[in-house]
């Protein structure tokens, strides 16, 4: 009984003793623990100079690490480096970038030249691609040299090139066809032809006519648009010898309307009866201007109101108080969501396009009418190729619509 | 001369300008020319300031009608000029920035300018309203259209388009009124959008070579 009882002491205490040592083993202090390994470095650094751009940028492009979202699956994102030397020291290499792991290109680009970044072109530069890990970096994957090359020509922007040129080549068909005397239809504009009549009304009327430019820069194309058709107005205003009201927003815009509606005045052989006056400056805030010209309007009520230029929330401000004064309005912008407020707010109105072709339809110049014929056929040409270009993207299912605006082609 | 210098200047600029969108390296040659753009309009700031002082001291001389909006407009440009320029209030004196809280400038911009500038925006309201009244008259098809177009939008942006509709079955959830509206916005709204957008681009372009190949001249005057 005495040497069962030591047996069962000796089984129970290897029990305990293997039972200590297997929880030590799956515990193990914290001193013998190894080290973070770090990350497996990226691999195949592929150095391009970026195209379509003025020489500022490289693509640097590598294959993932690893441990990226495999292996170790320790990376967390990549740092990318640039020096003038592959042998330069580690401080002289510029960290230009970080992008989140998976990631496996990096556009760099830094234009200014101030900036501590700014990239030279035409340089040797070498690059340093490194996955980095909490707390642990993988050895630099390297590679260089390249060069930055500025690109003659940006192929992102074909499509707008091809459309330039077929235009310019339809604008000078049509314009030869015009100088050879061949009749050009234009279809007729109601809001110009109102023109000469609003004109008429206001001479019968013995009231002014207004002419609001918006409140656009001279720099808007609206704005220019807009100083066509003032040219021709001021000369029609002369040779019916009734007055004018030209409020402007800008000071640069008033200068140029101010000499136009002087030489429109010449033009008509009535240069003394300009008064310098007639155009002014009012404001360059947009409700303050408003509220300027609405009470010109109350004041003065105009027989004519012609707004046409860049407008926006004022559009509908100074075309009701028109309504309110009783003036016949005429308007036009290139401001789609302001076109709505002057359709139900005036008698006429130029919608977008119209506006530009109002000069020309107002001169019936053979070469301006030929400038309107070709944008008609620019116009027909665009319409078949979208319904084209979307047949094809349903039956091929390839993406033949946005791909090449939005791709580089070459 | 008169003619030809100017033309010149601008087909230069703008061929310029053209190019500067397709060659990348010639990119900046835009921005530099947009920099004369500014620097001219600074100076044609002060042909703006020097007009508005003319024209209405003129007609305060000449007691015209209306002469006493522009005692008004030659005050409130007189004492936002002094208070700006020699920045009188702020609590940094002249070398201090020119909206610094508690100078005059600020107070006048933040408790004059602003509420007016707000009360003039608020009066959109009443004023899209009374053209929607004119606008929305079923006088023929057209209009009936775009008021049923308009009444549906209404309703649809509206809690009361979902009471009034909610019942309809899933399948046919086009029909009801927040969807319809939803689908007026996307479908025929943005297709006439998009046509008219189209055609302001091409107009922009015509309208640009008339002026780059010299054809369109009525802003020179003369028609020559």
């Amino acid at each position: 009984m005495k040497h069962i009882k030591l047996i069962l002491f000796i089984c129970l205490s290897l029990c305990l003793t293997q039972a200590i040592v297997a929880q030590t083993a799956t515990d193990p202090p914290a001193e013998t623990a190894p080290a973070v390994q770090p990350p497996a470095p990226p691999g195949n650094v592929i150095l391009k100079d970026l195209p379509n751009d003025e020489g500022h940028g490289i693509l640097v492009r590598w294959d993932l690490s690893p441990d990226d979202g495999a292996g170790r699956n320790t990376v967390i994102s990549y740092d990318i480096y640039r020096a003038l030397s592959p042998s330069a020291p580690d401080s002289l290499w510029m960290n230009v970038g970080t992008v989140v792991l998976g990631t496996k290109r990096y556009s760099d680009k830094s234009v200014e030249k101030d900036a501590p970044d700014f990239l030279p072109k035409k340089t040797d530069l070498y690059y340093r691609v490194v996955a980095v890990g909490a707390g642990v970096r993988s050895t630099p994957a390297s590679a260089g040299p390249v060069q930055a090359y500025d690109n003659w020509f940006n192929s992102m922007k074909m499509p707008e090139l091809i459309f330039c040129i077929v235009f310019l080549i339809l604008t000078v068909r049509f314009i030869n066809m015009a100088k050879r005397g061949i009749d050009l239809y234009v279809r007729p504009l109601a809001g110009i032809e109102a023109i000469d009549e609003a004109i008429g009304r206001a001479t019968e009327m013995g009231k002014p006519i207004l002419y609001v430019l918006g409140i656009g820069t001279a720099g808007d194309i609206a704005t220019i648009a807009s100083f066509t058709v003032l040219g021709r107005v001021a000369r029609k205003v002369a040779e019916y010898q009734t007055s004018m009201i030209v409020p402007c927003c800008d000071p640069v815009v008033m200068t140029i309307a101010q000499e136009i509606v002087k030489t429109g005045y010449a033009d008509a052989g009535r240069p003394d009866t300009f008064k310098e006056d007639s155009v002014y400056y009012v404001t360059s805030q947009q409700f303050p201007y408003v509220a300027a010209v609405n009470g010109t309007i109350l004041r003065e009520k105009p027989a004519t109101n012609i707004y046409l230029g860049y407008f926006a929330a004022e559009s509908l401000l100074l075309a009701e108080t028109g309504v309110l004064a009783g003036s016949i309005q005429i308007a036009g912008t290139d401001q789609v969501s302001q076109l709505p407020f002057f359709v139900v707010a005036c008698d006429y109105t130029l919608l977008g396009e119209e506006l530009y072709a109002a000069s020309a339809y107002l001169g019936r110049e053979p070469l301006l009418l030929g400038t309107l014929k070709a944008q008609d056929y620019l116009k027909a040409i665009v319409l078949v190729l979208m319904v084209a270009l979307l047949a094809l993207r349903v039956i091929t299912g390839a993406d033949v619509i946005s791909k090449p605006f939005d791709a580089p082609w070459w | 001369m008169k003619h030809q210098i100017p033309m010149l200047i601008l087909s230069a600029v703008g061929t310029l300008l053209v190019v500067s969108v397709f060659v990348p390296s010639a990119q900046h040659w835009g921005e530099d020319a947009t920099l004369y753009f500014d620097i001219i309009a600074v100076f044609a700031f002060f042909l703006g300031g020097g007009n508005l002082i003319r024209v209405h001291t003129e007609k305060v001389s000449h007691k015209s009608a209306g002469w006493i909006y522009s005692v008004v407009t030659l005050l409130g440009f007189g004492i936002m000029l002094v208070t700006g320029l020699f920045k009188i209030g702020n609590p940094n004196g002249i070398a201090g920035d020119l909206s610094k809280s508690g100078s005059y400038f600020q107070l006048l911009f933040q408790y004059v300018m602003s509420p007016l500038n707000s009360t003039m925006y608020a009066l959109l309201a009443f004023y899209v309203a009374s053209a929607s009244y004119r606008a929305f008259r079923a006088k023929n098809t057209e209009a009936t259209i775009l008021l049923v177009a308009a009444f549906v939008i209404l309703l649809g942006r509206t809690a009361l388009g979902v009471l009034l509709t909610n019942w309809i079955p899933a399948q046919l959830s086009v029909l009801q009124i927040p969807n319809l509206a939803i689908w007026i916005m996307n479908a025929p709204n943005l297709a006439g959008q998009r046509a008219i957008m189209i055609g302001i681009s091409l107009g922009v372009i015509s309208m640009s070579l008339r002026l780059l190949l010299g054809i369109e001249r009525t802003y020179l005057g003369g028609d020559s």
